[in-house]
């Protein structure tokens, strides 16, 4: 074994960094069942608490987090009929079905074994992809890199919702904020308007955690839906019958899987997409498509395994690139800054051990989800009576104080309120907030390369396309542009009537 | 609060011709013909033509069927939720005004009842969960990360 792996096992199997991982699964559980609280609030949650630790305890703390709460979420789906993360909202009517036909049992085992198994796949895809990919990239000039994140943040505007425009939209806003402050490549301050706590830029863990857990809060507050009953329905063994499924559906626990991957992968869009994509795949697909959305585990299966998958495949970009694959990369390159890994292509060839730390983690987070997730199913009915009305501003208080927690400034709590109430306005009236994240996170990067290529051109935009990977980088980022475009020119032909001959 | 396709459009162009101005004054690095004054300019172009697009789509569907220009929530008809918003907020903003003088645990006793009370959980049940879970965010923070989260009024007694 290289020395870089056995360094990376013992940061692993560091007593603290297991301590770490138990307490964060708990947490990941709790949250992903809590309906309300999403996987990527657990991890913007997080970063207060993290933000004081070592770096691999500090991400193994966000894999086992979010990886437990994507499962986890699929609990309230089965037994209330309401997603415990938006992840779970594709199959959620599925999984209730289930749960009314006495099934609640194989649904929640579905969920758990094949969370695991999309998980350990995305990971060994993550294994494999983005060392190969690093070793590519280190080729990269900033007119390569600045294709790739235009090309990012398109897939994030056109991937992530069915309203490209307001994407756009929020997408601008976003990296025009990336853009206040002294980060810029003639230092001058922009946007500042005189305050001092501005020259800084806008501090990205106040945003995300305004934008990701206090605009859930806030739409909690102001929800009139009456709650939500409890089936009462008996959970027994819920491995039983598991290995027979996996015999019955090896095609779909790969399709989802891949697909899961490669969507996670995908800027801007992550495991709900994923689970959402590969649950019409799954009924497009089937033998027994009628039996969909009866109580029919097929789906659960596939969009099960998917939404796991995509977590791991959203690591692919984030460590190679430093472009996140979902929102929950986004807030974990943020943590990588602050903790002196930054993501690139260099961070394989320097700090390996850190990499396979990672890998690692997420093999462990997904092997000891089983044992875990099975308990968290026993005590589910405990979890699901939580009130949520204590709940909810003992949240919010935490958001407040780990707002506070990064800088000691009271301006970054400001920050926090005002983003939480931006996102709840802008997610209101149909703008998707995914975009906005993506923009402040990649801005800079964004703004320097486009800067330096033209220096470097001397203003000549041909120069965008003399390489051939930038060329072919920017070909596709346009294809993804005129892509709308032309669907509907095609649709308008189509539509119209034959002309005579 | 849902705004029409027209008013968002209106706002965006209004914004963004504003940005545009507004960024001019950017210098430029010397010797340089670009600056910091690319990134924002293209943004503001972006939003303008975005906004445009609202605008006249807004407009268009204005013909068919009148989507009113601001539409307010359902829950803004129910004054339960009214109160809750309006509580959440103003907790917040005494947190911002207050928590220097007041210190950390008075403001945050306060901050959890009044928003458990909008929730309406029992105040016998509330105040005493308000007492405990400020008391552990603070030890959580104070003690064991080191956050100095301010003592006011309670600054004497200090632990």
């Amino acid at each position: 074994m290289s020395p870089a792996w056995l360094q990376a096992f013992q940061m692993v199997f560091e007593p603290y960094t297991i301590l770490v991982m138990l307490g964060a699964s708990v947490f990941g559980l709790f949250v992903g069942a809590v309906p309300g609280l999403t996987a990527t609030m657990a991890t913007a949650l997080l970063v207060p608490v993290t933000f004081f630790m070592a770096p691999i305890p500090a991400i193994a703390a966000m894999v086992t987090a979010t990886a437990m709460a994507i499962f986890s979420g699929d609990i309230p789906g089965c037994l209330l009929r309401m997603p415990g993360t938006p992840a779970s909202a594709a199959y959620t009517d599925e999984a209730y079905a289930m749960t009314r036909k006495g099934l609640a049992e194989v649904a929640l085992g579905a969920g758990l074994v094949f969370s695991c198994v999309g998980g350990l796949f995305g990971t060994a895809v993550l294994m494999v992809a983005a060392p190969t990919l690093a070793e590519f990239a280190l080729k990269f000039s900033s007119f390569e890199y600045f294709w790739l994140v235009l090309m990012g943040l398109t897939c994030a505007v056109f991937i992530s919702s069915d309203k490209p425009l307001k994407g756009l939209v929020t997408l601008f806003l976003g990296l025009l904020i990336a853009g206040v402050g002294l980060n810029n490549p003639a230092a001058y301050a922009r946007f500042t308007f005189g305050n001092a706590e501005l020259l800084g830029g806008i501090g990205l863990v106040p945003l995300m955690i305004g934008a990701f857990a206090v605009s859930e809060i806030i739409r909690y507050v102001v929800d009139t839906a009456p709650e939500a009953l409890i089936v009462e329905a008996k959970v027994g063994n819920v491995f039983k019958g598991m290995w027979a499924l996996a015999v019955k559906y090896p095609v779909q626990i790969l399709r989802g899987s891949v697909l899961g991957t490669i969507v996670g992968a995908l800027p801007g869009a992550g495991a709900d997409i994923a689970a959402w994509m590969s649950y019409a795949m799954s009924k497009k697909f089937s033998k027994e498509p009628e039996k969909f959305g009866t109580g029919h585990v097929e789906g659960i299966v596939e969009s099960g395994s998917a939404n796991n998958s995509a977590l791991a495949g959203a690591w692919i970009p984030a460590l190679v690139f430093g472009i996140p694959g979902d929102s929950i990369t986004a807030i974990v390159i943020g943590v990588l800054y602050m903790k002196n890994m930054n993501p690139g292509p260099t961070l394989f060839t320097t700090n390996p051990q850190n990499i396979y730390a990672v890998y690692l983690l997420f093999i462990i987070a997904n092997l000891i989800m089983l044992p875990l997730g099975y308990l968290c199913i026993k005590v589910a009915k405990r979890i699901l009576k939580v009130p949520r009305d204590v709940l909810m501003p003992v949240i919010l208080l935490f958001c407040v104080v780990g707002a506070f927690a990064i800088n000691n400034t009271a301006f970054d709590i400001g920050i926090m309120l005002v983003a939480g109430l931006f996102a709840y306005l802008l997610e209101e009236n149909g703008f998707p907030i995914t975009p906005l994240i993506l923009g402040v996170v990649l801005g800079g990067m964004l703004e320097e390369n486009l800067v330096s290529s033209l220096i470097k051109s001397d203003g000549n935009l041909l120069a965008f396309f003399g390489r051939p990977i930038a060329a072919t980088l920017g070909a596709v980022t346009f294809a993804i542009w005129l892509w709308p475009l032309a669907r509907q020119l095609l649709r308008r032909r189509a539509a119209a009537p034959p002309v005579p001959s | 609060m849902k705004f029409n396709d027209t008013v968002w459009g209106a706002v965006l162009l209004a914004f963004a011709g504003t940005l545009l101005w507004y960024v001019q004054r950017f210098p430029s690095i010397p010797g340089q013909q670009v600056g910091p004054v690319v990134m924002p300019s293209a943004l503001a172009v972006g939003l303008g033509v975005c906004g445009l697009i609202l605008f006249v789509k807004g407009l268009r569907a204005r013909g068919a069927d009148a989507a009113p220009w601001v539409s307010l929530p359902p829950w803004f008809a129910s004054p339960p939720q009214v109160v809750g918003f309006a509580v959440l907020v103003g907790v917040n903003l005494l947190y911002l005004l207050a928590v220097d003088k007041l210190g950390f645990v008075i403001v945050g006793v306060i901050y959890l009842s009044a928003l458990m009370w909008v929730l309406r959980v029992r105040p016998s049940r509330a105040l005493p969960i308000a007492l405990v879970m400020t008391l552990m965010i603070h030890y959580c923070f104070y003690k064991l990360l080191k956050v100095p989260l301010p003592w006011g009024l309670l600054q004497p007694v200090a632990w």
